[in-house]
């Protein structure tokens, strides 16, 4: 099914937008304390501070407000990343960033005892800016320039190379590894209101940057001869939606940890909707992502009652056969 | 000077071309292995000398010191030589069946299956009070079983009017990271203790190697190492490239199956006493093939003898270095082979 005309398409927006509201209503209600909808509109209009409207506004709503921000960032990073490698398997996770994202977090843990969640924020970003920065490098030194195939080994061995110290870190620390354990399994719960907004000003700067060169996306995609034919500057262009992408995925994997396969499975599901246009595809895109996250980290909630799964082995589970999929169908 | 010297035996039923420069290089690594083995046997708290271990090994020594170096130390150095091998080999297998020279058992998400099933055993066999229900000993099934069901997912998946191995990478990583997935959930759910307990078996380590191991790993490994040798041929004629290789007159397909089963055999094997020691199946093969090159009657003896000096060495490295902390095997050849694995892109650029 894909929406042709410009009102369907807006249409679409707009029942986007209406249903990620309901999911995040949904997010403050569902889980393990059970609470009507009547306790949720109490709880904003006549806060009484019992404990389900504690719940509610210290836990359950910066948990739904984190996972719009987060899926919609990784949804648009992975759309982005797919237009500037032309690869149809790249996304955040794949591509090294979240491995880098942790190794740079326990070392920060280990050997300089930082722990403060502010600290760990920053430290964070830096490992997702180094990875991105040497695997766009790797996948790109040589003569026939960035392949799709040349960029996904290069970041399955950065993420390799991360992942492999991270665990041989964790392995002399046993209270470390316990830690980072959960967080390492990417998860929006339990993090505070005040994380998401020290992160939340380069997010938008990310989306505001995606939203302003979709157009000359949409040129870049047709190859760099064409685009540069048409009087692109290409490497500029290129640069601009690489620190996008770094600051969307740096920013979401500063919040949540490493969450993968939503930046591969919502662009491709938003591409056969809206077609290959990237004005629509970065906002369907943010919408969509935002929506998919709230659902997986509800489902996150239910699966092990009373424990709970980190929602980014929820997406993992859900986008893996989906990454298959598309493996299966894109190569020859 | 000629280069080769041809051997025939049986009636020529067996003959074979010995590549001298090749050969040069097999002696000088097997006696590199052999000093190291000596000298490894000597090291940890107490050391003896190599010409000692040498002695102690003939038979002229107290029990004291025949027992550190023969009960103690000896059954983690030969799994240590044995593992090394065994994933040396699959990792060239793998490379030539992939056709791509970063193919490895860990990013082909292999290694990875026999993780999940150790997590997953642990994670089942065990009652409130964290102790294990059943052996130990059947750990090293599982890890067999987990990394055979990846492989066979692998194959299963790739498999689209034939293997490409493209594919097969791509799959491979996206196998890879559900395992990683999963790993992760089982060891959330169980208690810290085994948490633990399974990342030092993930990470990869020999630390509790004995005898009875050796005695089961041994007979595997020489057993799948002969099957190894002797296909060697189509290894070589499938590097030809594709094309070439039917046009010759190869099952390709159905050699590919086999070669794929026999290197998840050699890595569940390893993987099974040793863990997930990553790098060792890439750097090998990798190294060999710059000193003798592709032909891999040549390539698959060093690369073993190169796998299993570079495992006896991250492991001699991580059990005396930092006395009394043991660092597993696997940390070390990360800390190496990862840095490697990246050169290795990087000279790819112009490939």
């Amino acid at each position: 099914m894909q929406l042709h005309s410009k009102n369907g398409k807006v249409a679409g927006l707009v029942l986007g937008v209406i249903l990620l509201l309901i999911v995040n209503f949904l997010s403050l209600v569902l889980g393990y304390t059970d609470l009507t909808i009547h306790t949720v509109i109490d709880a904003f209009t006549q806060f009484d501070g019992s404990n389900e409207h504690i719940i509610i506004q210290d836990v359950r709503l910066p948990r739904a407000l984190i996972g719009t921000v987060v899926g919609a960032s990784l949804a648009i990073a992975g759309a982005l990343l797919q237009a500037l490698t032309r690869n149809p398997l790249a996304s955040p996770d794949i591509l090294g960033f979240n491995a880098g994202a942790s190794f740079f977090i326990v070392v920060a843990l280990m050997l300089f005892s930082i722990s403060s969640l502010q600290a760990t924020t920053w430290i964070a970003f830096l490992g997702a800016m180094i990875a991105g920065l040497l695997v766009y490098f790797l996948g790109s030194v040589g003569r026939d320039g960035m392949t799709p195939i040349k960029m996904t080994l290069s970041g399955a061995a950065i993420a390799a190379l991360f992942g492999s110290l991270t665990q041989g870190l964790l392995v002399m620390d046993e209270s470390a590894l316990d830690q980072m354990l959960f967080w390492m399994s990417g998860s929006v719960q339990g993090r505070k209101l005040d994380i998401l907004l020290s992160v939340l000003p380069y997010i938008v700067i990310g989306v505001v940057i995606a939203l302003t060169i979709a157009t000359k996306i949409n040129i870049l995609t047709m190859g760099d001869d064409v685009a540069k034919g048409l009087g692109q500057r290409t490497g500029f262009v290129k640069l601009v939606t690489g620190i996008a992408i770094i600051l969307l995925a740096g920013g979401s994997v500063a919040i949540a940890g490493p969450i993968g396969f939503i930046g591969i499975v919502v662009p491709h599901i938003v591409r056969t909707v809206v077609g290959n246009d990237y004005r629509w595809i970065i906002p369907y895109c943010a919408i969509v992502g935002g929506i998919f996250l709230v659902i997986a980290d509800i489902g996150a909630r239910y699966v092990l009652m009373p424990e709970e799964v980190p929602v980014g082995i929820m997406t993992a589970l859900v986008g893996i056969p989906f990454f298959i999929y598309i493996a299966r169908k894109g190569g020859k | 000077m000629k280069k080769y010297t041809s051997v025939r035996a049986f009636r020529e039923k067996f003959s074979f071309l010995v590549d001298h420069k090749a050969f040069k290089y097999n002696v000088s690594f097997l006696l590199f292995l052999c000093f190291l083995f000596l000298l490894s046997a000597g090291m940890g708290e107490q050391y003896f000398s190599p010409w000692k271990v040498f002695n102690i090994l003939l038979g002229n020594s107290d029990s004291f010191e025949s027992m550190v170096v023969e009960s103690f130390r000896m059954p983690r150095i030969l799994i240590s030589i044995l593992v090394g091998i065994s994933l040396a080999v699959a990792g060239a297998i793998l490379q030539s069946i992939l056709r791509n020279p970063l193919a490895s058992p860990d990013v082909t998400g292999i290694t990875g299956g026999a993780s999940v099933a150790v997590v997953l055993f642990l994670a089942l066999f065990s009652n409130d009070s964290n102790v294990l229900t059943v052996s130990i000993h059947w750990m090293p099934l599982a890890a067999f079983i987990g990394a055979t069901i990846i492989a066979f997912l692998l194959y299963i998946l790739a498999w689209k009017n034939g293997l490409s191995p493209f594919r097969l990478v791509l799959i491979g990583i996206g196998l890879w990271a559900l395992t990683k997935a999963l790993t992760n959930l089982f060891m959330i759910l169980g208690p810290i203790v085994q948490a633990s307990q399974a990342n030092v078996w993930i990470t990869g380590s020999v630390y509790g190697s004995n005898w009875n191991n050796v005695q089961i790993l041994t007979p595997i490994t020489i057993g799948l190492l002969i099957i190894a040798f002797i296909m060697t041929r189509h290894l070589n004629i499938q590097e030809l490239g594709e094309d070439i290789a039917l046009g010759l007159g190869t099952k390709i397909e159905r050699q590919r199956f086999g070669l794929l089963l026999l290197s998840t055999a050699l890595i569940g094997s390893a993987v099974a006493f040793a863990g997930g020691i990553g790098f060792v199946g890439l750097m090998a093969p990798h190294i060999a093939r710059k000193l003798v090159g592709s032909s891999f009657g040549n390539l698959l003896p060093l690369s073993a003898i190169i796998g299993a000096i570079l495992v006896l060495l991250a492991d001699t490295i991580g059990r005396t270095l930092f006395l009394p902390i043991e660092v597993p095997a696997g940390v070390f050849t990360a800390t190496i082979g990862a840095p490697y694995f990246i050169y290795l892109l990087y000279r790819q650029r112009n490939a």
